[in-house]
């Protein structure tokens, strides 16, 4: 059972997520919600469990590319597209979880970095991304057969769904007996060895999870914008991610959240600046490590006196 | 015309060379990643910054105040050592008692804050540094053409490296240091004031990356994103190596340089990726690295 602080805040971000349309910009929503997602996928794993991975772009990058190619050279239906983006992720994730958990700390991060530079490498040299234009014009098509994804509304009730289902996931995760063990072995991994949990299996699971949800974002996304690029792979969107989440708060439920609009607003406002945008990223990043380590939910949080 | 393995010699040893002119690179940075990750524990994410404004110094000398090579090469390793110190002193001292992720973090948003400051400056495309006087043109080996220059930044920095592995593994200096990586506390005990040799530290590793920017500036297109990708595969090569031991890095950095090198005559299109590759295998052997040690 959700304690009512949080619920009351899970109630408040639905109702913002569907008012808000009405008056702001339904695409820039859209785009929050995606990143939220994204970022509560990343959160899962450096908030509960301790990892943090510098290579998340490579899932949100691939499911893209997967979704964008199968709806648009295959006719996959969205729903489809979807599910098959996703998988890819996921798969991704298997391959490269069993490599980099045998590392932890310092050493998980750079191996999630080098090899999400791999796979950035591999999708500008690899024919069917279409290098730096990437792939464009992707079809929305008809979700379910019947629903008309090229109308802005029904595309939104989409995407707020899937962000609520994954949102909710993310949730229940963290609040299972399988997140218990996942923050064990946060705080001290030897002991939640000796006390017989398999860690690694622990670990693989909780990155696996994080790169499939973080799949899920990246496929809604290329629907939404309809388009898949280099953008989503490289590494500075696997920078933007940490940020997000460290901005609003590590191993918080809402914060995550908080920090993609936040971020999100910030480069829409500041995008004809230029290199202005990564500089106010790379300040921002210092400020929190240096005096905002709690974000803003977690600050929140503290001075209620409540979990959120 | 020769040929070794289907391949022509001039090519072979042309891309050799470009090895292991890249090997010395990788060895230069990745020393000092290990050099500061002993003492100070936290990896630097703003080496590739800091090599980009070694490189970017340079250039600036050279235009505004007309110093050449040579006075770069002593100057500007001295000027972003200082800058690395004030760095140390500021914001990363607050860190030590923290979980090390966060050295990890900040370092990665002063790299933002450097590349995007400097590419306001100087916008993305890349400028030209001349080569010193001194070390143009080039002699014929009889099987290659050897530039003079290349030939320099191999051996100096082959000599660097040794010069920072003798202090370290041979002097006096360089077992208070080692004596501090196991147990600051302790050393501290001694008498010896470990904080300051922290900074400096600190400020020496940056310094190391700085004169690697100088070097490369002759070579490489001067660019704010020059340090950017360089340094992620440079964190590949230290996964490879281990952070354990000088030495280590040193060979790790060069034999990746050779290999890389190797992988763009036989097979092109996987030279971009075939660190990365070493990489997954070493972790899947030897997840410790090659020359680590399993903390």
């Amino acid at each position: 059972m959700m304690p009512r602080s949080q619920r009351n805040a899970l109630a408040l971000m639905a109702a913002f997520f569907l008012a808000a349309p009405l008056v702001v910009y339904p695409v820039f929503l859209m785009k929050a919600m995606c990143f939220a997602l994204f970022a509560c996928a990343f959160n899962l794993l450096i908030g509960f469990g301790g990892l943090l991975s510098f290579g998340h772009a490579m899932f949100l990058g691939t499911a893209g590319y997967a979704a964008a190619y199968s709806a648009k050279s295959w006719g996959f239906a969205p729903e489809l597209a979807i599910l098959f983006g996703t998988a890819c992720a996921a798969l991704l994730g298997l391959v490269t979880g069993l490599i980099a958990i045998r590392r932890q700390g310092i050493y998980f991060a750079m191996t999630t970095l080098a090899l999400a530079q791999m796979v950035y490498f591999y999708y500008l040299q690899a024919p069917f991304t279409g290098g730096e234009d990437g792939i464009q014009a992707v079809p929305r098509g008809m979700l379910f057969g019947f629903i008309d994804l090229k109308n802005a509304w029904a595309m939104y009730g989409t995407v707020f769904v899937i962000f609520m289902a994954g949102f909710l996931l993310v949730y229940r995760a963290i609040h299972s007996p399988f997140g218990q063990v996942l923050k064990a072995i946060r705080e001290n991994e030897p002991r939640a060895l000796s006390l017989g949990y398999d860690v690694t299996r622990y670990k693989l699971l909780a990155y696996l999870l994080s790169a499939t949800l973080a799949g899920l974002a990246g496929a809604t996304k290329a629907l939404v914008f309809q388009l898949a690029s280099l953008t989503d792979v490289h590494w500075t969107m696997s920078g933007e991610v940490v940020l997000m989440t460290l901005l609003g708060g590590l191993g918080t439920v809402f914060g995550p959240v908080v920090g993609a609009f936040i971020i999100i607003t910030m480069e829409n406002y500041l995008a004809q600046l230029g290199a202005w945008v990564t500089i106010a990223q790379g300040v921002i990043f210092v400020i929190c490590v240096l005096t905002f380590r709690r974000g803003v939910i977690g600050e929140l949080g503290n001075w209620l006196k409540k979990p959120l | 015309m020769t040929e070794i393995f289907g391949v022509p010699t001039q090519a072979l040893f042309g891309q050799l060379l470009i090895g292991l002119i890249n090997g010395s690179f990788y060895a230069l940075l990745s020393l000092g990643l290990a050099v500061i990750f002993g003492l100070l524990n936290i990896i630097n994410f703003t080496h590739g910054a800091q090599y980009m404004m070694g490189a970017f110094l340079a250039y600036i000398l050279a235009n505004k105040a007309g110093l050449g090579y040579w006075w770069s090469l002593a100057l500007v390793p001295l000027l972003v050592g200082a800058f690395g110190i004030a760095i140390e002193r500021s914001m990363l001292k607050p860190l030590y008692k923290l979980d090390h992720l966060y050295g990890l973090l900040l370092t990665f948003g002063l790299a933002l804050v450097i590349q995007g400051l400097f590419r306001n400056e100087y916008g993305t495309s890349g400028l030209p540094y001349a080569m010193p006087a001194e070390l143009a043109g080039g002699r014929n080996l009889g099987f290659m053409f050897l530039p003079n220059y290349r030939a320099w930044v191999i051996v100096a920095s082959l000599a660097i490296c040794l010069g920072t592995w003798f202090v370290i593994e041979k002097t006096k200096l360089g077992s208070y240091l080692r004596a501090a990586t196991e147990n600051p506390a302790l050393v501290q005990a001694f008498g010896i004031n470990v904080p300051r040799m922290i900074t400096l530290t600190y400020g020496f590793g940056v310094a190391l990356a700085a004169l690697a920017g100088v070097m490369a500036a002759p070579i490489y297109q001067v660019s704010p994103q020059m340090g950017a990708d360089l340094i992620i595969v440079v964190f590949a090569v230290v996964v490879i190596g281990g952070m354990g031991s000088i030495m280590g890095s040193i060979l790790t950095g060069f034999g990746l340089g050779v290999i890389e090198g190797l992988t763009k005559v036989f097979y092109p299109e996987a030279s971009n990726t075939v660190i990365f590759v070493i990489m997954a295998i070493v972790l899947m052997i030897k997840p410790a690295g090659l020359f680590g040690a399993q903390k």
